[in-house]
């Protein structure tokens, strides 16, 4: 069987700090990294090829750094890297990345399950992936916590919800996005960061995944972002004084004041 | 013409005012030794870059940067064939989800203010009964889909028949809730009608000159909002989170039009079989609809610090909520879990117990009412964040809270 993984390279914020100045982020020196979701997608498909035999591939659309995520991910046990980039994609929203990955996937062919992070870090959208499928006419389902059973015919997953979790039986080839219950990644092993470093990675640029210029980076945007600023900062706190005893008695009146106890 | 954008290398004085402004980590300074006081140069990545002006903005004093913005493509579509505001009309077994009700709220707002109807979408199973609780909340009309095949939510029929009623009708916006359901049909809708979807709305407006919607939401974990608009698309579609808007009140009294359409379920796309629901019975109280919340961090030191935290929700009738860092050691199960990878709540009042306060966590609860930090750290990022910070050990602090709490409800502790 053949799984094919998409990740996206994402800032770190994960010791990143809030600048008490300026109440930002201090953004000196903050690594690219694969978004932590991804991990979770890129382990799930792992076990899956260990599971039926088969083959893994990842892919990302980004800039030509981006190719260090996927060498990452090579590390971690995937056998395939492809780096989606061009200019040209520059921009683009989640409308405009799902057609993209979804013509690198046409242009792969064969597949029987496609796998993303539920989100990135960065955008927190959790678009892309159903965009993919849709894009690809094949179903997907959404914050899988495990897959029960897997044959080349269907999976049988749990879809985690708000009051429990979901089972269903999806036929393949189609798509999950997965979320932190599923497995806990393994750490690169010396084997793959060997693989890691050898690895040829190519670079399609947007003619050779046949993308139509109308639908890809800004122009095939169809959201647009019309002003970015600073959200308002939380009016300055009080700090309670006194003895266990006397906080406790001030917060309690404090509380009972604005009526929510 | 393609949008272009470029440093005036004359005018840069390497302030590096536009590198901690980019939103995206675009911009980077690079060393001019050629230059006759060594000042350095900013320099985009356009790879990286998306245009969306926040440069220009902090480069006024200078204005080294110049951005040339494409023209705007013509309209893929005639706005003038598309009315109405439409919300999804989310139900799981039965029960309208409470985010409707906030989405009808805000829904008839801004119908009132574009002088134009609101209409709810309701798809399920034995669920007409639902269609007059959402006229009494503010929708015009009710569309109704009615049928076995909708009895539990799967993505493909779903998605089928929300996008041919879209294409019939032609709505100007679509609002859904950001549930889990939401977050992913929505985005299949918007992929097969071609159309913008923005996630996770905060806030809303719209632009009567050009009828645009101006959705606001955070992006790279709250520290940044972003307008974002879809200007040459309709509908335009959005998901709004849970708790951003108030409820709209019951009106008994309102009356409106319910639309049965009747479903062809031979003719729908469903392609996956849905098997079983496991509900949770762990959890007393959901988290994401919990009105107070109590959470523990890795300051509680131990696992039994929960019972403690569960005491205090209990004596405020509250939820229990943990960081990232008390589920990672084990301490309680992920779905807990507040923050980033975890959930998004925004309850009238948080307690943070023993949490420190990174990024990740502030950016899931940041939107509480009300939040009380209680820590021996006095510099932790969530004693700055909270209203009430409460400096100490949470082990004295707490039980003195839950007698305090007890009293003044009338229970002797």
């Amino acid at each position: 069987m053949h799984f094919i993984v998409c990740i996206k390279q994402v800032p770190n914020t994960t010791n990143v700090q809030i600048d008490q100045k300026t109440n930002t982020l201090k953004r000196e020196g903050v690594e690219s990294i694969i978004n932590p979701f991804d991990e979770f997608a890129i382990e799930e498909a792992v076990r899956l090829k260990e599971r039926t035999g088969g083959k893994t591939t990842v892919i990302t659309m980004g800039p030509p750094q981006a190719e260090n995520a996927l060498r990452e991910a090579i590390g971690r046990g995937i056998d395939n890297a492809i780096l989606i980039s061009d200019r040209a994609f520059a921009g683009a929203d989640t409308w405009a990345t799902s057609y993209t990955l979804a013509s690198a996937i046409k242009k792969i062919g064969d597949y029987d399950l496609i796998i993303c992070g539920k989100q990135a870090t960065d955008g927190d959208t959790a678009q892309v992936g159903p965009g993919i499928a849709e894009m690809l006419d094949i179903p997907h389902v959404a914050y899988v916590k495990k897959i029960e059973e897997i044959t080349p015919e269907k999976a049988k997953v749990e879809r985690m919800m708000e009051d429990g979790y979901d089972i269903i039986e999806m036929p393949l080839p189609s798509l999950i996005t997965v979320v932190k219950e599923i497995n806990t990644p393994r750490m690169p092993s010396l084997r793959g960061m060997m693989a890691s470093k050898k690895a040829q990675i190519p670079h399609w640029t947007a003619q050779e995944i046949n993308a139509e210029s109308t639908n890809i980076g800004l122009t095939g945007s169809p959201t647009q972002v019309m002003k970015i600023f600073t959200p308002p900062q939380r009016p300055g706190g009080e700090k309670l004084e006194g003895s266990p005893e006397e906080m406790a008695a001030s917060l309690t009146d404090k509380l009972k004041q604005l009526q929510i106890i | 013409m393609p949008n272009q954008i470029n440093v005036i290398s004359e005018k840069c004085v390497g302030c590096s005012l536009c590198v901690n402004n980019c939103p995206f980590g675009a911009i980077t300074l690079t060393e001019r030794p050629d230059h006759p006081k060594k000042l350095k140069l900013a320099v985009i990545d356009l790879h990286k870059c998306t245009f969306c002006g926040a440069c220009i903005e902090s480069c006024k004093k200078f204005g080294a940067i110049n951005l040339i913005k494409e023209e705007p493509i013509k309209l893929d579509i005639d706005p003038s064939h598309y009315k109405g505001i439409w919300v999804y009309a989310e139900q799981r077994h039965g029960e309208v989800s409470p985010v409707v009700y906030e989405l009808l709220n805000e829904g008839r707002r801004l119908a009132d203010k574009m002088q134009t109807p609101l209409s709810a979408i309701l798809i399920g199973s034995r669920i007409e009964s639902k269609a007059h609780d959402l006229i009494q909340h503010g929708a015009d009309k009710v569309y109704v889909f009615d049928d076995p095949i909708f009895f539990e939510f799967q993505d493909d029929c779903y998605s089928d028949i929300l996008s041919h009623l879209i294409k019939e009708e032609k709505p100007e916006i679509v609002l859904m809730g950001a549930t889990n359901i939401g977050r992913s049909f929505a985005s299949r809708v918007a992929a097969r009608i071609r159309t913008g979807l923005t996630a996770d709305c905060t806030a809303l407006e719209v632009d009567l000159s050009n009828r645009n919607l101006q959705q606001t939401r955070p992006a790279f974990g709250g520290n940044i909002m972003a307008t974002i608009l879809c200007p040459r698309h309709r509908p335009q579609m959005a998901t709004v989170r849970h708790k951003v808007f108030k409820p709209a009140p019951r009106d008994p009294n309102r009356k409106g039009e319910i639309i049965k359409k009747t479903v062809d379920s031979s003719k729908i796309i469903n392609r996956t079989k849905f098997l079983e629901f496991i509900k949770d019975t762990s959890a007393k109280v959901n988290l994401s609809d919990a009105d107070i919340i109590v959470s523990g961090g890795r300051g509680l030191g131990k696992p039994e610090g929960f019972k403690l935290v569960e005491e205090l929700a209990e004596a405020l009738g509250g939820a229990v909520g943990s960081s990232r860092a008390a589920v990672d050691a084990g301490w309680i199960p992920y779905s807990h879990q507040v923050g980033q990878t975890g959930r998004t709540v925004s309850p009238k009042i948080y307690f943070a117990c023993g949490i420190s306060g990174q990024i990740q966590h502030l950016v899931g609860m940041g939107s509480s009412d009300i939040i009380v930090a209680i820590n021996k750290d006095p510099h932790a990022p969530m004693m700055k964040a909270a209203n009430f910070a409460i400096e100490g050990d949470l082990y004295e602090i707490i039980p003195w809270i839950i007698k305090k709490i007890k009293k003044s409800r009338g229970i002797e502790a």
